[in-house]
């Protein structure tokens, strides 16, 4: 369970949000909202331990993320604003080195089956610089269908640059993450619907503002 | 039963504080280097070796000292502000990392200045000048970490880290330098060894380290009260501060 | 743990052939360094053979400094360093297989190309070979030591000028010692001194540097 009590945090020195509180637990789904700039972005990386929190803390059953350190992060998959992929590699390959360094177990048959799941058969094998935008995105994307054992997903603007069909895929993912017991925070412009038993959503610029 | 030491890391309560110490530091400071600068030109003997030149080492020998000294120190607080997250040590570091600088400026001008009667060159590649350099570029590596970062705490965290770097590498560049020294046979005059110190160059010599220490202390707290104004300016107590009639 | 090692290297290095033109940039501006220094102070064969050991070593600092902005500059720009910061494994790992790359892409084929570097300044073949011992040694600790200022200036405006004015004053005991073992070699003395130095030095670094990066990098992305 991913319990948060009071954070905050700061950006230079002006306070970005302050006294965030809320809890996920198996199967549940958070919505963080916000204008630009509100801190969402901000607010997934001290949720991964990448930025540290200014006040309060972020506990992951029951422990400080601070102290699990490497525990932590075996539970966690995060796909951040950019996509983690490399230029020179093709799809297949970013996959694949991925999969590796987050300790999975990954077959090049998965990673294939992974990467056609998410509509990118064909390309796997096309260095990712010669891929557009949206196709870029799929391919980050398509960690997370090698991601289920990792039980919390922090996904910030999974959506953007994908068209109709693969943010259905996308959510098709989730949904199936959810059921399965997973955890999903997520930043998102678009409205998604996602089927979840116990979903929330968070606002950040409420209370802050200013 | 906790001692209240925590109170005084609170930029808030710390403003006030240093500046009512600064005039203490800063008239000792002066006090004490007119005293040594008076002990050193008027009361010490000429060496019959060097003659009269030999008198830089008043201010040379304890600005390499201090340069030395003062990185130390700063790596002290910088580190202490990585490890308890207390914002004032890392202001600390960034407020003495300039006097440090000046100190090594200091010890290398007066270096060439002795050395070119000395050694009749402005500079010689001895040990001691040498490593007073490549602690200057650390300086000024630390400044430019600091100042090439927006974001003030990422400085300050991210220039401690290189600060505890370059503590870890102060002595054995220092030693490999002095190693190189040896092995290549340079000046044979060391600036250290000034020849029989007296007890009364002895004593000027102290009096003007202890001045150092008094500018360096009173140096540092002012810029970290500037510092601290800069950092928070948005705070309340500032705000009550620029009220108050003074 | 050794896995996660073996596949940074292998990823690195995999990189590294996609882009063999960068590879070879760094060995030729060694190349072109050394060669510069006999335009600049004249072809006489004594005073060559005399700077030649300072030379390597200088023009070796440069190229692998050079090359420092491809430890972690890419990879942070395209997002990859927060997942390699997020992986289940000590940041020190990722960092030692991410160095043990960089060298074995900058600083080896440095070290290989050396000796015919050498051959151009006279040096007596024993001397080559201290220098091929001496850089073998050296090599590894200026990357180890490079990817401290690597990893500070990631993400910081001018961090390509900046990580010079940070690296090459640690940069100094490894080439007072490196040069110094061809020196007391070429000169028909025992460089062994010199190169055991090099040696501790070069442990230290590995004992010490992965953690100061780590910490370095973990700052960068906060």
């Amino acid at each position: 369970m991913l319990e948060v009590s009071g954070l905050g945090c700061l950006r230079g020195e002006r306070r970005l949000f302050a006294g965030v509180s809320f809890s996920l637990r198996p199967g549940g789904l958070i919505w963080i909202q916000g204008g630009n700039g509100s801190g969402k972005t901000t607010l997934l990386r001290t949720l991964c331990g990448l930025t540290p929190a200014m006040a309060g803390e972020v506990r992951w059953g029951g422990e400080p993320i601070r102290k699990l350190g490497e525990d932590y992060r075996r539970e966690l998959t995060y796909i951040g604003h950019a996509n983690g992929l490399k230029e020179d590699l093709s799809a297949a390959e970013n996959l694949l080195a991925a999969a590796h360094l987050a300790g999975q177990q990954a077959s090049r048959a998965e990673v294939a089956g992974a990467l056609q799941g998410i509509g990118l058969a064909g390309r796997e094998h096309l260095p990712v610089k010669f891929l557009s935008q949206g196709q870029r995105r799929r391919a980050a994307l398509a960690r997370l269908r090698l991601a289920h054992s990792r039980t919390l997903w922090l996904l910030d603007e999974p959506f953007n640059a994908l068209d109709a069909h693969a943010v259905a895929g996308m959510r098709h993912i989730m949904e199936q993450h959810l059921a399965q017991g997973g955890m999903i925070a997520l930043t998102t412009h678009q409205e998604v619907a996602i089927q979840a038993t116990d979903a929330q959503a968070l606002r950040l610029d409420e209370g802050s503002a200013g | 039963m906790k001692l209240n030491w925590f109170k005084y890391a609170a930029p808030a309560t710390f403003y006030p504080l240093a500046g009512k110490l600064i005039p203490w530091f800063a008239w000792s400071g002066a006090i004490l280097a007119v005293a040594g600068l008076y002990l050193s030109f008027f009361v010490a003997p000429t060496d019959f070796q060097q003659g009269e030149s030999y008198r830089i080492i008043f201010i040379h020998v304890p600005a390499a000292w201090m340069s030395m000294f003062i990185y130390i120190v700063m790596a002290g607080w910088a580190a202490a502000g990585l490890i308890f997250n207390t914002r004032l040590s890392s202001m600390m570091a960034s407020a003495l990392a300039p006097t440090g600088a000046l100190f090594t400026v200091i010890a290398l001008w007066t270096g060439a200045l002795w050395g070119k009667p000395t050694w009749g060159a402005w500079w010689v590649w001895d040990a001691r000048l040498t490593s007073e350099l490549i602690l200057l570029f650390l300086y000024l590596g630390f400044l430019a970490l600091h100042a090439a970062i927006d974001d003030p705490r990422r400085a300050d965290r991210a220039s401690a880290v290189l600060a505890l770097v370059g503590v870890v590498n102060v002595p054995i560049i220092y030693f490999s330098v002095k190693w190189w020294n040896t092995l290549h046979q340079g000046a044979s005059v060391s600036m250290t060894m000034a020849p029989k110190m007296a007890a009364t160059m002895l004593l000027g010599m102290l009096v003007m380290a202890l001045a150092c220490w008094m500018y360096s202390i009173a140096a540092a707290l002012a810029r970290v009260r500037c510092i601290i104004l800069e950092r928070e300016q948005q705070a309340e107590w500032i705000a009550n501060l620029a009220k108050e009639p003074t | 743990m050794m896995r996660t090692l073996r596949y940074i290297v292998s990823r690195d290095v995999l990189l590294a052939m996609r882009r063999r033109a960068d590879v070879a940039t760094t060995l030729f501006f060694f190349v072109i360094v050394a060669s510069l220094f006999p335009l600049g102070v004249g072809p006489d064969p004594k005073l060559l053979r005399a700077m030649a050991p300072g030379i390597l070593w200088v023009a070796a600092l440069l190229a692998s400094m050079l090359s420092l902005g491809r430890l972690f500059a890419a990879d942070y720009a395209d997002g990859s360093l927060e997942q390699l910061v997020l992986a289940p494994d000590p940041l020190a790992v990722v960092v030692i297989g991410k160095v043990l790359a960089h060298w074995l892409v900058s600083g080896l084929p440095l070290v290989l190309i050396s000796p015919v570097i050498a051959l151009q300044f006279d040096l007596p073949a024993e001397a080559i070979a201290t220098l091929l011992l001496a850089l073998l040694l050296g090599t590894p600790l200026l990357s180890l030591i490079g990817a401290i200022g690597a990893a500070l200036t990631v993400g910081v405006r001018g961090g390509g000028v900046l990580v010079s004015l940070l690296v090459l004053p640690l940069y100094v005991p490894v080439l007072i010692f490196g040069a110094g073992a061809v020196d007391a070699s070429a000169s028909g003395m025992d460089a062994g001194g010199h190169l055991s130095i090099l040696g501790a030095l070069l442990l230290l670094g590995m004992a010490l540097a992965p953690w100061a990066t780590s910490a370095a990098l973990r700052i960068s992305l906060e």
